[in-house]
C-alpha cells in the first residue's frame, strides 16, 4: 500500500523524531511511504485567524502535492482535520472544491490509519514507563478520532497508562490563541499540566504537534520533570525508553 | 449600548477575571457540577443524538418561516384579547412598556428572570421614570440588591459569587443575620420578596417559547416566581426575543426537553409555567390586561445570513458550561451580558464590531461548545466566520497582523520559498537559543515565548532525513 505522509510544518522543523517513527511504523506495515517534497503548511493559522483568502494559495500548493496520493497520512489530528476543511475553503469554486472533496476521502491522522485502514491494535512496542495521553481538540472534536491512539497505547508493552483528569479540556493552544490570547492560553496550559501531575506520570504523550508545543514548553519553562513525547515515538518504540 | 457591562477595554476586563480568584474557585467549581449533571441527564433521555438533530431541525424550520409564525402568534394573542407590540430597537420596546405602566400609574413591577430585558436594558428605562423594579429570580436578586452587579452567566446569573458572598450582600443590604447555608439564602429571599409580589401592579415576564399555534408562552424556572409574577399582578407584559417561538405544542415538547437537560441537567426544571393571554371570565387566576412585546433588536439582519444559527439558540448555557475560556476569565470578561461562546458569537452580531470585535478571537476553538449545544449550533466555526469578516470585510485586523499572514500566506503557498526559509530558521534563531529551546524569542515569537519555550527549528529537517534515507546518504 502506497502512502504518502503529510508532515505538518511543526513535524517537519520541530519534531523530526515524531515523523521518522511515522516512517518506520508505517514501514513495519508494509507501507510504501513517500513524501511530496513540495509540501509545505496546511494554511490553518490564516484560515483559523480569518484570513480565508491568504490561505487558498497553501491549500492549493497542497491539493496538488498530493493529488496522485493513493493515501495521505498525518501524525497530527489537527493538520489532517485542515484538509478536511479545503472543501469549505473553497465552496462555490467547483474545479478546488471538487479536488479539496477527493484530498478529504483518503486523508487520515496517522493512529486512525493505523487502526482504522491497517487494521493494527498491536504496533509490537515496548516502552516502559508510567504515561498519561492528552486527547487533543481537533482530532476528537472535529476528526472524530477518540479511541485509536487508546487502543494502541493500550498494547504497548510495559507502558502503565493512567487516565488524564479532565481530559477533554483544550490545552490553551488553538494556534494563533496561544500568542494572541496569552494570558488566557497561559491559565489553561497550567491547568492541563495540573492535571498530568495528578496523574504522577513521568510521560505525557499526544498526537499533535501543536498541542506538544504548548504543553511542552510550558512544562520545560516550569522546569518540571514530565517527558512529552509523540504517539508515533513511543508506538515505534522498542522498548528503550 | 444597553448590553455592555463593565469597563470598556477587552483586555482589562479579561485581567480583571483571571486576577479575581474567588470568581475563578466559584465558577470552576459550578463549571464541573453542571458539566456532570448535564451528561447524566442527556444519558437518560435515550439517543441524545437524534434529540439534538430534531432540536436543530425544529429551530432552522421556524426560522425559515419566522414571519409566518410571528403572524400567527400575534394573531392567537390579539383573539384573546392580548396587546401584541412590535419593537424594532431597544428604545421602542422599553418605551412601550413605559408607556403601558404609565397609563396604569404602577409604581412597583415584579419581574421574572429575562435575558432579552437584561439587552434592552428595561430595568434602567424603568427606573429611571421612579418605578420600582423587583427582580424575583433568586440569582437575579442578589445582583439588583448588590447594586445592580451585572449577569455573568445567562442562566445561573450570579454564578461568579459563592454562598459567603451572598451571605455578606444580603448581610450589609437587607440586615441578614443567618448563615450561608443555601436553604437558609433561600428561604430569607423568598421571605422578602413574598411581600414585593403582592404589591406589584404589574408583572414582566420573559418568555423561553412562545407557541405560535395558540399565542400561549412557556417560561422555565427553578423557582417558581414566573408562576407569582403572571398571576399576582393584574396587568402583565411579556417580553420576548422575536426568534424565540416554536410552531406547536408538540415542538415546544421537544424543546423544553432540550433546554432543560442541556442547561442544568434537570429532567425537567422545576417549574414551566405556560400562559395563555389575560384571563377569561372562566378563570380565577391570571391577568386583567396582557402585552406581548416582541423585539427584533438587530435579529432581522441576521436572519438569512450566515449567521442565522446564532438564532437558533435556546439559551440553555451548555456551552458556557464547558468553555475552558469562560472558565478562567468570568463571564464579565466578555462586557457583555451574553458571555461564553454563545456570546462572542452573537454579541458582536447584536452590538457590533466596534466595540466587540476582541470577542471571537477569545476562544482557542477547541470546539467543546459545539459538542454540546443541543440544537447543534456550530459555535467554534461561527466565530471563524467572524474573524473572516472582521478581517476581509470590515478590515479591521492591525497592520502588523495583516503583513505577518500575508508573509505567511506566501511562503506556505510556494515550496520554493518555505523550504527556504525552513533551512535558514535554525540559522536565525540561532542567537535566541539555548539548550535546545528558545526562552526569549524576538519580535512574532515574543508573546509565545512570554510563557513558554519554543523548540529550536532542527537543521536537518524532516525532509532531509527522508531525502538522505532514500538516497542512502
Ligand atoms: S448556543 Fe447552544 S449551547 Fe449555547 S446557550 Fe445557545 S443553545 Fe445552549
Amino acid at each position: 500500500m502506497k502512502v504518502s505522509l503529510f508532515i505538518t510544518c511543526i513535524g517537519d522543523i520541530f519534531y523530526v523524531n515524531a515523523g521518522k517513527a511515522s516512517v518506520e511504523l508505517l514501514e513495519r506495515f508494509g507501507c510504501e511511504v513517500d513524501f511530496p517534497v513540495t509540501q509545505t503548511c496546511c494554511g490553518q493559522p490564516a484560515y483559523n485567524s480569518g484570513y480565508h483568502e491568504k490561505t487558498k494559495a497553501a491549500a492549493i500548493n497542497m491539493i496538488n502535492s498530493f493529488e496522485h496520493a493513493e493515501y495521505v497520512v498525518c501524525p497530527s489530528g489537527s493538520c489532517a482535520y485542515m484538509f478536511h476543511e479545503y472543501e469549505s475553503l473553497f465552496k462555490g469554486d467547483s474545479k478546488w472544491e471538487e479536488k479539496a472533496g477527493k484530498l478529504k476521502q483518503k486523508t487520515f491522522e496517522l493512529t486512525q490509519f493505523l487502526t482504522e485502514i491497517l487494521g493494527v491494535e498491536d504496533t509490537g512496542a515496548e516502552f516502559h514507563g508510567k504515561a498519561t495521553y492528552h486527547s487533543s481538540c481537533h482530532m476528537t472534536r472535529l476528526l472524530g478520532v477518540t479511541e485509536a491512539p487508546f487502543k494502541l497505547l493500550r498494547n504497548v508493552k510495559g507502558l502503565e497508562l493512567i487516565d488524564l483528569p479532565n481530559r477533554h479540556d483544550c490545552c490553551g493552544f488553538g494556534g494563533t490563541f496561544a500568542v494572541k490570547m496569552s494570558s488566557i492560553s497561559e491559565q489553561m496550559v497550567d491547568e492541563k499540566i495540573e492535571h498530568v501531575e495528578e496523574t504522577k506520570a513521568n510521560f505525557l504523550i499526544g498526537a499533535d504537534g501543536g498541542c506538544l508545543m504548548n504543553i511542552g514548553g510550558r512544562i520545560q519553562r516550569n522546569e518540571k520533570s514530565i517527558k512529552v513525547m509523540h504517539i508515533a515515538e513511543v508506538l515505534n518504540s522498542r522498548g528503550e525508553a | 449600548m444597553p448590553m455592555h457591562i463593565g469597563e470598556k477595554e477587552f483586555s482589562s476586563r479579561v485581567n480583571k477575571g483571571l486576577e479575581d480568584d474567588f470568581m475563578r474557585g466559584a465558577v470552576r467549581s459550578a463549571q464541573g457540577r453542571l458539566q456532570t449533571n448535564r451528561a447524566k441527564a442527556a444519558d437518560e433521555l435515550g439517543d441524545w443524538e437524534e434529540w439534538r438533530y430534531l432540536g436543530q431541525e425544529i429551530r432552522q424550520h421556524t426560522m425559515e418561516n419566522l414571519d409566518f409564525y410571528l403572524k400567527q402568534l400575534s394573531e392567537k394573542v390579539a383573539e384573546r384579547g392580548g396587546h401584541v407590540y412590535f419593537a424594532e430597537t431597544a428604545e421602542d420596546a422599553n418605551n412601550y412598556v413605559k408607556q403601558v405602566i404609565n397609563k396604569k400609574n404602577a409604581k412597583k413591577v415584579a419581574k421574572s428572570k429575562s435575558m432579552v430585558t437584561e439587552e434592552i436594558a428595561l430595568n434602567d428605562a424603568l427606573e429611571e421614570q421612579g418605578c420600582e423594579v423587583v427582580e424575583t429570580d433568586l440569582g437575579e436578586y442578589i445582583l439588583q440588591i448588590d447594586d445592580h452587579d451585572p449577569p455573568s452567566h445567562i442562566v445561573a446569573p450570579a454564578l461568579h459569587k459563592n454562598k459567603e458572598q451572598i451571605r455578606d450582600v444580603f448581610k450589609d443590604k437587607l440586615g441578614y443575620t443567618n448563615t450561608e447555608k443555601p436553604e437558609e439564602l433561600t428561604l430569607f429571599a423568598r421571605e422578602q420578596l413574598r411581600k414585593e409580589f403582592l404589591a406589584a401592579d404589574v408583572g414582566i415576564t420573559g418568555c423561553n417559547f412562545a407557541v405560535a399555534e395558540s399565542g400561549s408562552f412557556a417560561l422555565v424556572t427553578n423557582e417558581g416566581n414566573a408562576r407569582m409574577v403572571s398571576t399576582l399582578p393584574k396587568t402583565q407584559i411579556t417580553v420576548m426575543g422575536m426568534e424565540r417561538i416554536v410552531p406547536t405544542w408538540e415542538e415546544l415538547d421537544v424543546m423544553v426537553s432540550l433546554l432543560t437537560r442541556a442547561a442544568v441537567g434537570q429532567k425537567l426544571t422545576s417549574y414551566v409555567t405556560a400562559l395563555t393571554g389575560p384571563k377569561d371570565e372562566t378563570e380565577v387566576d391570571g391577568p386583567e390586561e396582557f402585552h406581548l412585546v416582541i423585539v427584533d433588536n438587530g435579529r432581522s439582519k441576521i436572519l438569512g445570513t450566515e449567521f442565522q444559527e446564532a438564532l437558533h439558540c435556546i439559551r440553555c448555557a451548555a456551552c458556557i458550561n464547558v468553555c475552558p475560556v469562560y472558565r478562567h476569565v468570568g463571564g464579565h470578561a466578555y462586557g457583555s451580558i451574553y458571555p461564553g461562546p454563545i456570546g462572542a458569537v452573537l454579541t458582536p452580531l447584536l452590538g457590533g464590531y466596534e466595540d466587540y470585535k476582541e470577542l471571537p478571537y477569545a476562544s482557542s476553538l477547541c470546539g467543546a461548545c459545539t459538542e454540546v449545544c443541543p440544537v447543534k449550533i456550530p459555535l467554534h466555526e461561527q466565530l471563524i466566520l467572524h474573524r473572516k469578516k472582521i478581517v476581509e470585510d470590515e478590515k479591521k485586523s492591525g497592520f502588523g497582523e495583516n503583513v505577518a499572514m500575508s508573509g505567511f500566506g506566501i511562503m506556505a503557498g510556494s515550496s520554493r520559498l518555505f523550504n527556504t526559509a525552513t533551512r535558514m530558521a535554525p540559522y536565525l534563531v540561532t542567537p535566541y537559543a539555548k539548550d535546545n529551546a528558545i526562552s526569549k524569542g524576538p519580535g512574532p515569537v515574543k508573546p509565545w515565548t512570554d510563557i513558554r519555550d519554543l523548540p529550536v527549528p532542527q537543521k536537518e529537517r524532516f525532509r532531509d532525513w527522508f531525502k538522505s534515507r532514500k538516497t542512502g546518504g
